[in-house]
């Protein structure tokens, strides 16, 4: 019983990472950049969540619709303003351009919100009993995994099937040949920032409901094991970011579990590394080899 | 060539570069300590005089990975952190054997060195089979589980030697290391290194820059360093050209990270209380930005991009709150101006003109 209960927690968890890393995922596979930023729009997210709630008095399913419509168009600012014009940059340069976005954010979050942690109140409450209340789900995972399963089938049907999604996919695999079949490719790439960005918040809310802390730095953490599990799965994968996250979620949970709560991190990483070193281009990865 | 050059004008361009990197950084000292001798400085410039050497030292070193060998790497402060605790265990325990302070500090910094090159060693072994960004979070990786792995540690020292535990569970404290009367707790778990004798000085982070960057360019124009780059530019061609890959990336991967070890022995010692959560990913990314705004592959550029970005948040100490937010602002246009086109055909026009239309 113990187990399962671990075993859950770290679903739920995963699925919050699995959310994060399908944003990481996306944009990687499209923009070939590792837009360390990712993780601090989760927290815009959350602080625009908790902001409307708890000033406005909204309902919370309007605030998490509210935290999308925001951390959206700011994906697409942020992409437009500090991306586009080094699109053509080398890769290190836009590494650090990312860097600073995500610097932006936090201390600009700090300045707004103040750096003492607001207590979020999650979007929904109490836990439903199995077996005669040895085990218990909290409505909150439960809601996490459903929606992540969601977002994950709903990406890859959009990927598959529309036309913007069969874009994406064109401009991932060679963007010259792609805008030579008439696709727009920057706006494709905006495209994929505003979805990237609207999981984040998505992310941001379940994540704050999961823990109620929210601080300026909230974000960085989960932003770096969403990293690590987009690459784990295979990056620009969708179905590799999915299993990445939940698999990470499940061996952090159960190394918290029954080997150690300070090394939990650790663990997770080394899994990584080991994984790395069997699969170089992760789980689900394409491994190309280079061809001279 | 046949002709044997004497004088400034016969010495090639990378040697120039080299004897004016070496003699700026002779000035800068001597300029610094005539300022702190006139009482010029602010009592907290002079404060971050130490850091800012070790820094200079973690971006030095950074560069010849990222920028000689071409690899991305995300864990540097984890060798930092390896060699900063190893040097202070080094420097506390050798406190009666060893009483002269700048010889200590000389032996804590080597073995800050060496405990580093041999994580340099275990981490370079798996990580340089990998290429890319996969290579970047597996430094990431090792980064953070250094960092974990030093949280857990107890050492303290008597007089029967050192004691050390390792606090899985997180239920150890000092006291179970049993430790005799007068024996010294040198570095207490997750409260990090505290009670440390503070020994750094400026004069050694001098000497410590000097080094490095002997070591760097020595290695960077010898043969080895040709062969490193031509793994960077091309692996296959210089695969196929009989460059042994491991070898010459395991070189540049362990000397890097033996000098980030000796900056981070420095740095331990510079401080009383040091906690390990110090060395985190943001402190390898602080490094990574100073190398990348200074310019790959160059070396006075990441000296002087480490010093000006290490003061600018003390500069910036005026406008309070804002300075970080101006920090990363300042940033994000540096790196949009230095990649814009226009900017960069602009400076290119200037040069060539000073170089009397000498078309690069």
């Amino acid at each position: 019983m113990e187990f399962l209960n671990y075993l859950i927690s770290g679903i739920s968890l995963g699925s919050i990472y699995a959310i994060i890393a399908l944003g990481y995922t996306m944009v990687y596979g499209i923009a070939k950049m590792l837009n360390f930023a990712h993780g601090d729009v989760i927290m815009v997210g959350g602080y625009i969540s908790f902001c409307t709630v708890f000033y406005l008095g909204l309902p919370s399913w309007l605030s998490v619709l509210i935290a999308m419509a925001v951390c959206t168009v700011l994906g697409v600012v942020i992409e437009g303003l500090a991306y586009k014009p080094l699109r053509s940059a080398p890769s290190l340069a836009v590494l650090i351009t990312a860097i600073g976005v995500s610097y932006f954010l936090q201390n600009a979050a700090l300045l707004i919100w103040g750096a003492t942690p607001k207590v979020y109140v999650p979007v929904v409450e109490g836990s439903m009993p199995l077996f005669g209340g040895k085990l218990s789900i909290s409505y909150v995972s439960l809601l996490t995994v459903v929606v992540c399963i969601i977002i994950m089938v709903g990406l890859t049907l959009f990927t598959g099937k529309t036309k913007m999604g069969k874009a994406m996919r064109a401009c991932s695999e060679d963007k010259g040949a792609a805008q030579l079949m008439g696709i727009n490719v920057n706006r494709t790439i905006s495209m994929t920032f505003a979805i990237g960005s609207a999981l984040a918040a998505v992310a941001g809310v379940l994540q704050c409901s999961f823990i109620p802390m929210l601080e300026p730095t909230t974000g960085s953490m989960p932003g770096i094991k969403a990293f690590t599990a987009a690459v784990f799965g295979g990056i620009g994968s969708i179905p590799g970011a999915f299993l990445g996250g939940l698999l990470l979620g499940i061996i952090e949970s159960l190394a918290k579990a029954y080997i150690s709560t300070q090394l939990a991190n650790s663990i997770v990483f080394a899994v990584l590394i080991i994984v790395l070193l069997v699969r170089p281009a992760g789980l689900l990865g394409k491994y190309v080899p280079e061809k001279v | 060539m046949g002709r044997v050059n004497r004088g400034w004008k016969g010495l090639k361009k990378s040697t120039k570069t080299d004897f004016a990197t070496y003699l700026g950084v002779i000035a800068a000292f001597v300029l610094v300590n005539a300022l702190r001798g006139g009482g010029m400085l602010s009592s907290s410039l002079t404060g971050q005089l130490v850091p800012i050497c070790c820094y200079i030292v973690m971006a030095l070193s950074l560069n010849l990975t990222v920028g000689v060998l071409g690899e991305l790497s995300l864990g540097h402060a984890g060798f930092m952190s390896v060699g900063a605790f190893s040097g202070i265990i080094a420097a506390m325990s050798l406190q009666r054997a060893i009483p002269f302070a700048p010889v200590r500090l000389a032996v804590a910094m080597a073995v800050g060195a060496v405990f580093a090159a041999l994580a340099g060693v275990v981490v370079g072994v798996p990580v340089l089979r990998l290429r890319g960004d996969y290579l970047a979070i597996v430094t990431l990786a090792f980064g953070q589980i250094i960092k974990d792995l030093l949280t857990c540690l107890l050492v303290g020292y008597d007089s029967d030697g050192l004691h050390m535990a390792f606090n899985l569970s997180g239920t150890l404290t000092i006291n179970d290391l049993g430790l005799k009367e007068g024996g010294i707790a040198i570095i207490k778990g997750a409260q990090g290194a505290t009670g440390t004798v503070t020994i750094a000085s400026f004069a050694a982070g001098f000497v410590l820059i000097m080094i490095a960057l002997a070591v760097i360019l020595n290695l960077v124009h010898s043969r080895s360093g040709r062969a490193i780059m031509a793994l960077r530019d091309n692996q296959i061609a210089a695969e196929s050209v009989g460059i042994n890959v491991t070898k010459y990336k395991m070189m540049a991967f362990v000397t890097s990270a033996a000098l980030a070890g000796a900056a981070g022995a420095l740095y331990g010692l510079n401080y009383g209380n040091l906690l390990a959560s110090k060395f985190d990913f943001n402190t390898s990314i602080l490094v990574l930005v100073f190398v990348v705004l200074g310019g790959l592959g160059n070396m006075w550029g990441s000296i002087i991009a480490a010093t000006v970005l290490y003061i600018l948040p003390e500069l910036l100490r005026e406008v309070r709150d804002y300075r970080m937010l101006v920090y990363a602002i300042v940033l994000i246009l540096v790196m949009l101006a230095t990649n814009n086109a226009a900017i960069k055909g602009f400076f290119a026009r200037i040069f060539r003109r000073e170089k009397g239309g000498a078309v690069q």
